[in-house]
């Protein structure tokens, strides 16, 4: 049987599982991973099976865990490696922009950087300081990393497997406010690619673009729309570098409006990339200007406010309906 | 649709876009505070005696020269140490007059690197002048299977490992970040980023630990990088999985501007017992030292006993790069005192005194060496600019489709300049 009802969080851990059986360079390292199982249980269970050099216990250091790993990389593994929480990868921002994503180039090819860097992010769970950050686009700003985030657990599984199998060094943002939402998990399906978006809801009206945590908000608000009379399209956009956007803009052509939707600020966020690749791709196509919704210029705000600053179902549609009155 | 004629067109510059070369400025310096002052005013009193193993910690490092183990004196008198005499036992006659050799050709590249620059061949170098014992002692004592991390003025330890020093220079010179494959001569990548490597070798050596191989790993840093977070953090890890790696800092007293003062309190190398691994400093003039103490360093490594540091007690000579100015913060009764201890010169009275060259054999290296600078001065003159398509290679390994689009973006851009090209400008769909 190779459909389960998996939980974002076993689906990562039977992928990391099945990563550990199949390739013997693969290792998994982090704070608190082992014994643990990580503060999630993610990598519950693994260490047990696979022993205490394969699932690694690391010192409390982000920037010797990455470090390390990059080390581990040049000798031939493929590490891969958990930062606890989002605001405390910053330690490890040096290696990772400095030393992991221009390694490649700086060998002019001849080393291979296949390093993962699991991060759970964004907010959500009434977490204190520092917990509940959404950096990815701090991370895709830089040539040479790959940066991408599952909206559910099947995509968990999937895109853990290609993470692990690309040469390139890959940031994986889970959803940690998804953790524990289940679906079905084919282990025997046949994926799409890594980086490609996928429509997860059609629509003729406004294509809302979104990944990561808010792919779960924006199909609600797509279900509260259709109530109203309003078609929106979904699309989860999956990989935020690189970014699909063909198939994003085939959606925007044929609904002429676009709204994205992130956790991350919206000031210099991904949403503004997105919004400038898209009006110049689709410029003739648009009735509305592309919209934004997401976090404010502000600090990550304290747990019993972070439902005003998350981006949630109202947010969305209002900005839908700004984006219908043009 | 297209933004821009589809004719040929002229850069508006008049000129091709090209990147300045040469000419950086220097880092801001400082003055630094009397040395000596700044010592004794805490009051210090050096062990004397070997204070790692006595247990010691000094407070500042005012004698420095009582830690040091030595083999050969400054006027090239070999000192008798029971304790690593046997690591140089097997040196004959022969092998003495390729370290010999060795420094004499790095330091003869070094300066004809220093040359180029100023006649804005490279747009930056970091000399290695002074540091020569140092890095060929070490270089000299690895096998061929054992792997090195260096910073960007390993120059010696390249030569030993069997770079072609003109690889040397392609970062210099702006035509490469990097230039060799690392896994061709066990040596990595140049880093810049002060003392990131650390970091990146031992994670290698956990690497040879797990794949239960014999080699070790060995990563160079200086004085300054003792400083970095990430030098505390390799210290850690390397020490909690016991992985096979050597320290090897080479304190040339100066981090730009700053004396080791402003980096530590204790002698370096004591840094180690804090996180549970021997440190010992050597004479880092003394090639005969730096040998043998890295060939313990080694053995120590490879026998499973996990890491150790290193601390090669030297001088850098010239200036921090070729953009600074030693003159703003250091005084030249310094360097002279240092002159006085120089690693060729201190040899050089060694082979003599012992018999072990002659001048033909000092003929023979001195053309040698004029080869080898005529050498490096062609082959950097006739390195070409990389092809400016080149950006776009080896972003990622497994390709990605930002760079496709822009690069072809790009090579439609250049190519609307040829003459009656007929190609789309940058920004058509």
């Amino acid at each position: 049987m190779s459909v389960q009802k998996l939980s974002l969080a076993k689906a990562v851990n039977e992928s990391l599982r099945k990563a550990l059986e199949t390739d013997p360079k693969v290792v998994v390292m982090g704070e608190d991973v082992g014994k643990l199982g990580g503060v999630f249980r993610v990598t519950d269970g693994l260490q047990k099976d696979f022993g205490e050099e394969r699932v690694i216990d690391t010192p409390l250091a982000e920037s010797g865990i990455v470090g390390t790993a990059i080390g581990l990389a040049l000798r031939g593994y493929r590490p891969v490696v958990e930062i606890q929480f989002d605001g405390f990868v910053f330690p490890a921002y040096d290696q990772i922009v400095t030393q992991l994503a221009k390694m490649h180039a700086r060998s002019l090819g001849t080393v291979k950087m296949p390093v993962v860097i699991r991060i759970p992010y964004g907010g959500g769970i009434g977490a204190v300081e520092h917990h509940s950050e959404s950096p990815e686009a701090l991370f895709a700003h830089v040539a040479g990393l790959k940066i991408v985030s599952p909206s559910n657990a099947s995509d968990a599984y999937w895109m853990m497997q290609q993470a692990i199998q690309t040469d390139d060094p890959v940031i994986f943002f889970e959803p940690k406010r998804r953790y524990w939402d289940r679906a079905d998990v084919d282990t025997e399906a046949i994926p799409g690619p890594l980086h490609g978006a996928k429509v997860v809801r059609e629509g003729t009206d406004l294509t809302l673009a979104a990944y990561g945590p808010m792919v779960k908000v924006c199909v609600e608000a797509a279900a509260a729309a259709a109530e109203e009379g309003k078609s929106l399209e979904v699309v989860d956009l999956r990989s935020m570098s690189p970014i699909d956007f063909d198939t994003l803009q085939a959606s925007v052509e044929r609904t002429r409006r676009l709204v994205v939707v992130h956790e991350a600020p919206v000031f210099y966020g991904s949403g503004a990339e997105i919004a400038a690749r898209i009006t110049e791709r689709c410029f003739y196509h648009l009735e509305a200007p592309v919209l934004r919704v997401g976090g404010f210029h502000s600090p990550y705000p304290p747990a019993r406010v972070e439902d005003e600053y998350l981006p949630g179902l109202d947010r969305v549609l209002d900005s839908v309906d700004r984006s219908l009155a043009y | 649709m297209t933004v821009e004629s589809t004719t040929a067109r002229k850069p508006r510059s008049g000129e091709p876009a090209k990147t300045a070369k040469g000419g950086q400025q220097g880092k801001s310096t400082r003055a630094s505070g009397q040395r000596k002052a700044a010592a004794s005013a805490k009051g210090a009193k050096a062990t004397k005696g070997r204070a790692a193993k006595a247990g010691a910690v000094a407070v500042a490092d005012e004698h420095p020269e009582d830690d040091l183990v030595q083999l050969l004196s400054p006027e090239g008198e070999r000192i008798a140490r029971p304790d690593y005499d046997d690591y140089v036992a097997d040196l004959t006659p022969d092998t003495l007059r390729g370290l010999y050799r060795d420094m004499v050709l790095t330091r003869r590249f070094d300066g004809e690197a220093t040359s180029l620059q100023r006649q804005g061949e490279l747009g930056l170098w970091a000399s290695l002048l002074g540091q020569e014992a140092a890095q060929i002692g070490s270089g000299r004592a690895l096998d061929d299977d054992d792997y090195v991390f260096p910073t960007y003025r390993e120059h010696g330890v390249a030569w030993c490992r069997g770079i072609d020093p003109v690889n040397l220079l392609g970062m210099f010179r702006g035509v490469n970040n990097g230039g060799w494959d690392p896994n061709s001569n066990n040596f990595h990548l140049y880093t810049i980023v002060i003392g990131s490597q650390t970091l990146h070798a031992t994670g290698y050596a956990m690497g040879v630990a797990k794949d239960g191989a014999g080699s070790a790993v060995v990563a160079y840093f200086g004085d300054g990088a003792t400083s970095q977070g990430d030098v505390a953090e390799a210290f850690t890890f390397s020490a909690v999985y016991n992985a096979p790696v050597v320290f090897f800092c080479q304190n040339n007293q100066w981090a730009i501007s700053e004396p080791t003062e402003r980096q530590t309190r204790v002698p370096l190398y004591q840094r180690a017992r804090g996180y549970g691994f021997p440190g010992v400093r050597v004479d880092g003039n003394d090639v005969l030292a730096c040998l043998a103490v890295t060939r313990a360093a080694l053995e120590h490594a490879r026998s499973g006993e996990g890491p150790m540091m290193v601390e090669a007690f030297t001088y850098r000579m010239g200036a921090h790069t070729t953009s600074d100015d030693p003159t703003k913060y250091r005084s030249d009764d310094e360097r002279e005192a240092w002159a006085a201890k120089d690693p060729i010169l201190r040899l050089r009275r060694y082979l003599e005194r012992e018999g072990h060259a002659d001048d033909a054999f000092f003929a023979a290296l001195e053309q040698e060496s004029e080869t080898l600078g005529q050498h490096v001065r062609d082959t950097v003159r006739a390195m070409p600019d990389p092809d400016p398509m080149a950006i776009f290679d080896n972003v990622y390994a497994d390709g990605s489709s930002q760079v496709d689009e822009e690069r072809k973006a790009f090579a439609a851009y250049q190519a609307s300049f040829d003459d009656g090209a007929d190609a789309p400008a940058q920004g058509g769909e």
